[in-house]
């Protein structure tokens, strides 16, 4: 199991993050929020001038392709801990 | 008569500054001071104490409501947008469920680099997929 994040940020400005917080994993860039979208995920309007960005969620995704747990925070400051994630990926094996 | 400074006044508003700067700056980093601001909402506390005491110790009254509106009004300020704005996000009610197929795409990483969300789950024996706000 391996992460992948995903937000409207440039490559770049993913790079820099990725540099900053030591990550390695893959940070894709969605600028037109066109994945973002199909997800429904979409938060219109939150981001800075209005931009539309991605709202906080997290899916777990099994080697097929099927969604095996997901969390869809009700409060941008409430993120699924790093407990919790790891709980559900264990649950795929 | 002598005009004594009013430390209970000052030092509580200052308090108010200090919680929420310490929240943005420290205590956001950390899901147990975050998910529920405790810490913050209790240094408010000491810091209403303060103000009150200040306030009725006050020899200026008209000088002292202000800053006891000042502190006030911060109070409100960040408890509002902790509480209630953080809270507005959108449904989401057609977000793939649990047992249903992800959408698959392709996109490119920091690197410019393509991933595709099948071929990439395969791989990896699975992803756990993380939307976040970004840094804009």
């Amino acid at each position: 199991m391996q992460p992948v994040a995903i937000s409207v940020d440039t490559p770049e400005e993913s790079r820099n993050l990725a540099t900053k917080a030591g990550y390695t994993f893959p940070i894709l860039s969605d600028r037109n929020a066109d994945v973002i979208r199909s997800y429904d995920v979409l938060h219109k309007g939150a981001g800075e001038n209005g931009r539309d960005i991605a709202r906080p969620a997290e899916f777990l995704i099994d080697r097929t392709g099927v969604v095996r747990w997901r969390n869809l925070t009700e409060d941008y400051r409430v993120r699924a801990t790093p407990e919790q994630m790891l709980a559900a990926a264990r649950s795929l094996h | 008569m002598q005009r004594r400074f009013n430390t209970p006044l000052w030092s509580g508003l200052i308090l108010i500054f200090v919680a929420v700067f310490s929240y943005l700056l420290l205590f956001v980093r950390w899901p147990i001071t975050r998910d529920v601001p405790w810490v913050t909402f209790l240094l408010f506390a000491v810091a209403l104490v303060l103000l009150v005491t200040g306030f009725r110790r006050a020899q200026r009254k008209i000088a002292a409501s202000i800053v006891l509106a000042i502190g006030v009004g911060l109070i409100g300020f960040f408890t509002v947008g902790t509480l209630v704005l953080t809270k507005n996000l959108p449904q989401s009610q057609r977000a793939p469920a649990i047992g249903q197929k992800a959408p698959d795409f392709t996109l490119p990483d920091s690197n410019q680099k393509s991933v595709t969300l099948s071929q990439f789950a395969a791989a990896n024996s699975g992803v756990l997929l993380i939307f976040y706000r970004g840094y804009w």
